[in-house]
């Protein structure tokens, strides 16, 4: 017989007592130990959950508030964009202003500059010309001219005005005749004879040598005189020059634009 | 040559007898609840646990798997008995790699403790999930005709299961000893090794086949 009932009844006993003590101490504290854990664990991501529901919100507060503070930023940016680009034009602007005064000022200056310098060399030019030409009509100076000279003076002294001739006639001082060269006796008795024809008197003359007259003769009475020189002509083209020129820079200076303001 | 290990008899009085069949199981009941006592006592709870913990947590969460998979919803509660099932059928076979013990699931007597076990087990937990009437009134289905047949087939399924471990067991025992006998030692051990994986094949196949009974039991008609 295969089967033997007691050993039967015994195994049933058997195992009915080993299903109880793997209940014991197996299934009941593994499933305990694993339901502890998984509870630990739900518990942890729970509190998980929570702080990273926390942590959503702080972020969204955070990206918030980190979005307002860039619209503030920018806002403030673009108002300091706009101050520094209107200081910028004023600057510009107020440059721009100091630069056409500066310029004006500077062309001003320069304008007088110039003027000066242009008056200068015009005035030195004018000196140059005229003393090479005392320098050329003294260096031309010679016999002839002289004696032609001294014959103008006579015919001078003869066409003068009658109210001068009386006026120098009745001066009672010495008559003083003055020239650039040296008049020789010939010449001295002709002006004598003219003076004595045409004034009517018999003083005695004292003749002078005045180099700066330039190839010129005259007769000086207290601040009256009958003259012909060639340094006459050249003081009136002198003077005759230095009002064209005066002229001249007034008429410019007229013209002259403007500055822009 | 012994056919099964309740004719190896240690000691007996009268009807009472010890044989290896008794004994071998008293020595699998110590390993498995001694066993469990010992990892058990210091369980942990962290995520941090021993190695022997997270092997009894496998085990416990496969055996508990596999009872759902079945179609038992409260796995738990069936746990306890088809995981003791699958545990000690498991273990006797797996315990034959140790030289002189015999699977007391060799013994026809043990197949039918276990047999029996099952046949008690089903009608049980069905009355308990359904109720007595409703329980009592699925013998009847489809139609009352069925009734002497569907007593039969609750008989015959159960000495299928006794019939099916024991003839299983046996044979691996009874081969390996005719192997020693006319061939050299390393075919025995490669037989050896295939009764192993017999054995723990016997052992799903017997649990998972106690559990469809009492999942087809403990159903609810909807």
């Amino acid at each position: 017989m295969l089967i033997d009932w007691f050993t039967v009844v015994a195994q049933t006993v058997n195992f009915l007592v080993l299903v109880w003590l793997l209940k014991r101490f197996f299934y009941r504290p593994i499933l305990n130990a694993i339901d502890a854990r998984e509870r630990r664990i739900a518990a942890e991501l729970a509190e998980a959950d929570a702080k990273k529901m926390a942590g959503d919100k702080e972020r969204d507060e955070f990206q918030r508030k980190t979005h307002e503070l860039e619209q503030q930023c920018a806002a403030i940016l673009s108002k300091a964009l706009e101050e520094a680009q209107a200081e910028r034009q004023r600057l510009i602007d107020a440059a721009h202003e100091d630069a056409a005064r500066w310029r004006s000022k500077w062309e001003e200056t320069w304008n007088r500059e110039y003027q000066a310098l242009s008056d200068t060399l015009t005035r030195k030019t004018c000196a140059e010309i005229l003393a090479t030409a005392r320098k050329v009509l003294s260096d031309l100076g010679s016999t002839a001219l002289e004696a032609h000279i001294v014959d103008v003076f006579i015919r001078r002294l003869r066409e003068s005005d009658a109210d001068l001739r009386l006026q120098v006639a009745s001066t009672p001082m010495d008559w003083t005749i003055r020239s650039a060269f040296d008049l020789s006796l010939e010449q001295k008795k002709n002006i004598e004879q003219a003076l004595g024809a045409n004034l009517g008197s018999d003083k005695p003359l004292r003749f002078v040598i005045e180099p700066s007259l330039i190839a010129g003769i005259e007769l000086v009475v207290k601040g009256q005189k009958i003259a012909w020189t060639i340094a006459d002509y050249l003081t009136s083209l002198e003077r005759d020059l230095e009002v064209l020129l005066k002229n001249q820079a007034v008429a410019e200076h007229e013209s002259q634009p403007k500055p822009e303001t | 040559m012994h056919l099964s290990p309740d004719d190896i008899i240690f000691w007996d009085y009268g009807f009472l007898k010890l044989n290896a069949t008794i004994v071998y199981t008293w020595m699998l009941m110590l390993v498995l609840a001694g066993g469990s006592k010992m990892v058990t006592r210091k369980l942990s709870v962290a995520m941090k646990r021993s190695r022997w913990q997270n092997f009894l947590e496998i085990v416990v969460l496969v055996i508990n798997k596999q009872i759902e998979e079945a179609g038992l919803r409260r796995a738990h509660v069936y746990l306890g008995f088809l995981g003791t099932l699958f545990l000690f059928v498991a273990a006797a076979s797996l315990f034959t790699i140790i030289p002189g013990y015999e699977a007391p699931t060799g013994s026809l007597s043990t197949t039918t403790a276990l047999a029996i076990c099952v046949f008690i087990a089903v009608p049980m937990y069905g009355i308990k999930e359904r109720g007595i009437s409703l329980y009592l009134r699925s013998y009847l289905k489809p139609t009352p005709l069925m009734l002497p047949f569907n007593i039969m087939g609750e008989l015959s399924r159960t000495l299928a299961l006794a019939v099916r471990l024991f003839g299983n067991m046996m044979s691996g025992t009874m081969i390996l000893a005719i192997l020693l006998s006319i061939s050299p030692f390393i075919f025995p051990v490669i037989m050896s090794a295939l009764g192993l994986l017999t054995g723990m094949v016997q052992a799903y196949i017997f649990s998972i086949l106690a559990t469809v009974y009492i999942a087809a039991a403990t159903k609810r008609e909807g």
